[in-house]
């Protein structure tokens, strides 16, 4: 049984999104979800500590041996990535199941956990596979399932956001075929050791830079890099809150990780670092990022939309652990991902519970919010402090990381935009403070009471990690330095 | 002289190269959300050609034991592609599907129009 658990990480889910669309009742439907999401972070954690005690897990789909059969690795990031993912989703369920009946018709409901399972099932697919194609039907599996889970929103624009989505991530996707096409004609395997092994004989050759650039690109419009990101701020804004809550945290991480498997792990960090600019680019594009999109977020009347900016921001930090490079860089920017996805979990769950209770997440609605509903704001302030990056708080934990990794190598003026960029989220997340504090609360706001537990308990939970993971930082930063190191080592 | 043979002997690559740009730049300017698909779809399919145009080899036959055939031509490309066709269908349903939708929410599938109704909400 725990031989074949890389296969049901990803059957079961696939098969609950079959279940869930016949059964056709809202609860049910959701009843399906839940347990299916629950028992996700527990195999993760199982192969955890299978990968701990032995090293990289290889399964072999369907018997077929690797490289010719598809092959399953779960390696340190992979299975880092596979709790990233399965561990916020699970937490978020209970959250999922009022907010969707508030936000989305009966009879439609049950579609709704459908296509979240697919999705949940293609981004730990994406987590998983050793295979570049099975890599992209996974991507197109969790990017098809999001695009529908946007459309239901209430809003008409939530069509169009979801629309606009669609064709970027579709081009996003098709650029990345373009890419895995390049490199199945230079090497002959799709599967990503052998293609890393290969690599190394073949001279960097032009197709394989055509390769690296559509990569690139194709998997930077999918994770939303500054300034690739127009798809985003619309479809998180209008799209139902568990969507925005789950895809914020989650899906864009997803995409990060195959830029981190295919840079440091199949080409290799010589050809795409010394051979290639993308370090400079990527470091350009992420301080950009991190002060355009923060600028934008204080602009935004919808919170929901502010915090999508934010989170083109939080990008921005990841990749600029990515384009560092080096050890402390990389573990920065990998427990950021894991910290971001925590944070920003909490801050759209919260969000979700204040529209749940007010029915829009309008800025000038949260006037006095903080005092009809103290709970649930404040745990909107502890993950505001935490996208902060305030010490005591996970977000600070990544962003010191990333201080260490510039000053590494001198860059002290990327140390000074790093806390430039967070006093811009000083301003954009005190906005949100006054509103709700500071504020006397609407006619309409005055009646609404504290959100229901099943909203409050998931919010704490995610709340008590983003700080435990700021004062303990052992599981995460450990995990996250294992899997920089054997990425910097590679593939080959 | 030699460039003019270069070109044409990857007639093939030209094809796709062209059906490639084709396809995103009817994506980029059309307004019409129909032709915009119309614009993806074309892109899309022209991977399917940089798939299965190096798995040919000419002179090669099917991937079949048989006495006196030795050259065969790649099927896992062809396996690439037929997964790839898939995912395209899905992704032009679901595009589809959207116009519907927006056409039924805005009354309208031309981009500027919708835009302009929005900037007025």
């Amino acid at each position: 049984m725990t031989a074949h658990l890389p296969a049901i990480m990803v059957v079961l889910p696939l098969f609950a999104a079959l279940l869930a669309s016949l059964v056709r009742r809202g609860w049910a439907a959701w009843a399906i979800a839940f347990a299916v999401s629950l028992a996700m972070p527990v195999i993760a954690f199982t192969m955890l500590i299978q990968v701990l005690s032995s090293g990289p897990i290889s399964y072999a789909m369907g018997g077929w041996a690797p490289p010719i059969g598809i092959e399953y690795r779960i390696d340190m990031l992979s299975v880092f990535m596979l709790l990233l993912v399965s561990v916020p989703a699970a937490v978020m369920m209970p959250f999922a199941r009022l907010s969707v009946m508030s936000e989305i018709d009966d009879d439609k409901q049950a579609w709704f956990y459908s296509m979240y399972l697919l999705c949940l099932a293609g981004l730990l697919g994406i987590a998983s596979t050793g295979d570049a194609f099975n890599a992209f039907v996974f991507l197109e599996i969790s990017s098809l399932s999001s695009y529908a889970m946007i459309a239901m929103g209430r809003d008409r624009r939530a069509l169009l956001a979801a629309y606009q989505y669609l064709i970027m991530g579709t081009i996003g996707a098709t650029f990345y075929v373009i890419a895995v096409g390049l490199l199945y004609v230079q090497t002959g395997t799709l599967n990503m050791v052998d293609m890393a092994g290969r690599l190394g004989d073949i001279a960097a050759t032009r197709p394989l830079f055509a390769a690296i650039a559509f990569l690139t690109v194709g998997v930077s419009l999918k994770f939303a890099l500054f300034p690739l990101h127009v798809w985003l701020p619309n479809a998180y804004a209008y799209a139902p809150s568990f969507t925005t809550a789950f895809l914020a945290s989650t899906a864009t991480k997803t995409a990060v990780y195959l830029i981190l498997r295919y840079f440091y792990f199949v080409f290799g960090i010589g050809l795409v670092f010394q051979v290639q600019p993308i370090s400079d680019i990527l470091l350009i594009l992420s301080l950009a990022a991190m002060f355009a999109a923060s600028t934008v977020a204080v602009f935004q009347d919808n919170i929901k939309r502010m915090l999508a900016y934010s989170s083109v921001a939080q990008i921005g930090y990841i990749t600029l652990g990515i384009g560092i490079a080096s050890m402390t860089g990389l573990t920065g920017g990998i427990v950021h991902l894991f910290n971001h996805a925590l944070i920003k979990g909490a801050l759209f769950v919260a969000v979700g519970a204040i529209v749940y209770r007010t029915g829009n997440g309008r800025i000038e609605n949260f006037a006095g919010i903080g005092r009809r509903m103290p709970l649930t704001m404040a745990g909107f302030v502890a993950a505001g402090l935490a996208i902060i990056g305030v010490p005591g708080t996970a977000g600070f934990i990544s962003k010191w990381y990333l201080a260490l990794a510039a000053l590494e190598k001198g860059w002290w003026w990327v140390v000074l935009a790093l806390v430039a960029s967070s006093l811009i989220s000083v301003v954009y997340i005190g906005r949100v403070v006054e509103a709700a504090y500071f504020r006397e609360p609407t006619a309409e706001n005055a009646k609404v009471g504290e959100a229901p537990p099943s909203m409050l308990i998931p919010l704490w939970l995610l709340v008590a990690a983003t700080i435990y993971f700021g004062i303990d930082t052992s599981l995460t930063v450990d995990i996250a330095g294992r899997a920089a190191e054997a990425l910097l080592a590679g593939g080959r | 002289m030699d460039l003019l043979q270069d070109v044409i002997q990857h007639y093939n690559q030209w094809i796709t190269i062209f059906l490639m740009v084709s396809g995103l730049y009817i994506v980029v300017a059309r307004g019409n959300m129909i032709k915009k698909l119309v614009g993806l779809s074309l892109f899309q399919t022209s991977v399917y050609l940089l798939y299965i145009s190096p798995g040919k080899i000419l002179g090669g036959t099917a991937p079949i034991i048989g006495e006196g055939f030795s050259v065969y031509s790649n099927v896992l490309p062809h396996v690439l592609i037929l997964t790839a066709i898939v995912v395209g269908v899905a992704t032009l349903a679901l595009g589809l599907a959207l116009v519907v939708r927006i056409n039924e929410a805005f009354g309208t599938i031309e981009e500027d129009e919708i835009f302009e109704m929005i900037s007025e909400e």
